[in-house]
């Protein structure tokens, strides 16, 4: 991880080639994270990527709710040369969630922004394939955002069955 | 082996399906494979049969508790499930984990790791048509089992490794087993090597099969032994030590090649890897407490329950409530047999984790699969979803 000082500099190489692209930093318990303006998200990754973290680890899907905006989407890039990580962060609001793909950038991000957009319904801009990943293709809704009730869902037995919305005629 | 200028307009491409309930697919996965004649021009991994909605589950309990849910996800690794969930907590809390809890949690780790190996050796050799090896791996994994039925009461889903240590100490005659073990498990390892290793059908099958470049493999996320078979030696117990790795003496074993072969030795001699870094581990095992003395985290001991109106108040609020963790995020990345596994966990103040999300290396690499078995024979799809190693109960969680 950069230090405090780091990814300021960091933050500002990023703001100098684009003053909108960083909203904020934040540095606490050793990690570095950006929040950077989800329209410019493809461009502080490439910043990012030239200044030598090329490798995309893992991409999360979180909900803030009821916080707005509630829908975040979490990059973890990695420079394996000099073992250090930095994390990205975009927020979109519920009714616009549209982040733009990263899949033409990483490979890595294909299933990662699926599942994304499976469980908090995130909209990739420009993923080639994106469908539903771990759920039903015909479910409805998504499940890991905060106000999905646990157990909300009917349990199917042979005497509910037909009742159970969904199932084929 | 691939085969060249097969591309003849007049042949149709025959989409079949292969699983989602198929023996060799190592768990429920179905792959939609594109085959010309007994070649595979494409091939879709399919996913989520065994979605169980664990990250879900854990936002509905206390931090304690998500424990043995999240061992369920990846479950030959559970040990390692349990170390990264607990590292990012520990992370949040900023909590400082006992040089024994350390050690203890690196010889479980280590463990954990031969017999996932142990378990991956022996379906892959039976998805070769081998079918003694499975035998004889399951018979030293039952050993490992044995082990860990010993330290903690469980076979598998062991609940061992807690928020600040370790749940209990080791019992008096386990590292005498353990050392049992080590010695005679390198001859084991030496044995399925002269069972596989000079076995003319396995070389044949896995030499120059699914090579894939280690560029390819890097921009898909591959990690682990699958990315160190093509030659790159990124291991995070070298790379970023945790829970005391750097204080072990082992070497990461690299491929050359990229090939199906290379993956397969480069797990055969991680067992060995593994085996020293256990035997250095009891080695060196430091006295002191197996898990942290902080009371608003840790449970006291039983004894001073009887004793201390304190210690009641504390175990009381720690089985009711739990404990809370201060607001924040936390990304613990570890090296699961594998790949890199790291729990991203975010606290908004609560006794609850708010989000748990597991980066499952098994989820991450099998999107190497198509570009494994592209081009290759329908024979070798099986023998390259083997040296992949995918855990299904840890892609779809």
């Amino acid at each position: 991880m950069p230090d405090a000082t780091g990814l300021e500099l960091i933050a500002q190489d990023i703001r100098d080639g684009d003053p909108d692209a960083v909203l904020d930093t934040t540095y606490a318990r050793g990690r570095a994270t950006l929040i950077a303006n989800p329209p410019a998200i493809r461009r502080v990754l490439e910043a990012l990527r030239g200044k030598g973290y090329t490798f995309l680890a893992s991409l999360h899907g979180v909900d803030y709710w009821p916080d707005e905006p509630r829908l975040g989407v979490i990059y973890e890039l990695l420079d394996m040369e000099k073992v250090d990580r930095i994390s990205v962060k975009v927020r979109v609001g519920a009714d616009e969630p549209h982040v733009d793909s990263v899949t033409d950038m990483w490979a890595t991000a294909d299933h990662q922004e699926r599942e994304a957009f499976d469980m908090f319904g995130v909209v990739f801009d420009g993923h080639p394939n994106l469908r539903r990943i771990l759920m039903p293709e015909d479910y409805e809704g998504f499940p890991q955002r905060r106000d999905f009730p646990i157990g909300g869902e009917p349990v199917i037995f042979t005497f509910n069955e037909k009742r159970v919305r969904g199932y084929p005629e | 082996m691939p085969v060249a200028g097969t591309d003849r307009p007049d042949e149709e491409l025959l989409t079949i399906n292969m699983g989602p309930h198929h023996p060799a697919t190592h768990g429920v996965l179905r792959l939609m494979v594109k085959l010309e004649g007994e070649v595979v021009r494409d091939c879709k991994p399919i996913i989520g049969y065994v979605h169980t909605g664990i990250e879900k589950t854990a936002e509905d309990k206390a931090y304690w508790k998500v424990i043995p849910v999240v061992e369920r996800m990846d479950y030959l690794a559970y040990y390692f499930n349990a170390q990264t969930f607990c590292m990012a907590v520990e992370q949040l809390l900023g909590l400082e984990v006992p040089k024994r809890a350390q050690y203890l949690r690196v010889i479980h780790l280590e463990l954990n790791r031969i017999a996932s190996h142990l378990v991956w050796l022996g379906t892959s050799a039976l998805d070769l048509g081998a079918i003694s090896m499975f035998w004889y791996c399951f018979r030293e994994r039952e050993k490992v089992m044995d082990l860990f039925e010993q330290s903690s009461g469980q076979r598998m889903h062991t609940r061992y490794i807690q928020v600040g240590g370790v749940f209990e100490d080791v019992p008096a005659g386990w590292a005498d087993k353990v050392r049992a073990f080590t010695r005679e498990m390198p001859r084991r390892v030496d044995q399925y090597a002269a069972l596989l290793d000079r076995n003319e059908i396995v070389l044949r099958r896995l030499r120059n099969v699914a090579v894939v470049d280690e560029q390819t493999l890097l921009g898909l996320g591959v990690t682990g032994p699958l990315l160190r078979a093509a030659g790159n030696p990124w291991d995070l117990r070298k790379a970023a030590p945790y829970s005391s790795y750097e204080d072990f003496d082992f070497k990461v074993p690299v491929g050359t090649v990229g090939d199906n072969y290379d993956r397969f030795k480069v797990r055969m001699y991680e067992m060995y890897e593994s085996v020293k870094i256990v035997e250095q581990a009891l080695e060196g095992l430091p006295e002191g407490p197996f898990i942290t003395e902080d009371r608003k985290v840790a449970l006291p001991p039983r004894h001073e329950l009887g004793t201390s109106m304190e210690a009641l108040i504390h175990h009381f609020k720690l089985v009711t409530e739990g404990f809370r963790v201060p607001p924040g995020e936390a990304y613990a990345p570890i090296e699961s047999p594998r790949g890199e596994l790291g729990a991203w966990v975010r606290s908004d103040g609560s006794a609850k984790p708010a989000r748990v999300h597991m980066r499952d290396p098994s989820f991450v690499n099998l999107q190497a699969l198509p570009y494994m078995a592209k081009d290759g024979y329908v024979a070798d799809l099986i023998a390259t979803l083997a040296m992949l190693d995918p855990i299904l109960g840890g892609i779809d969680r």
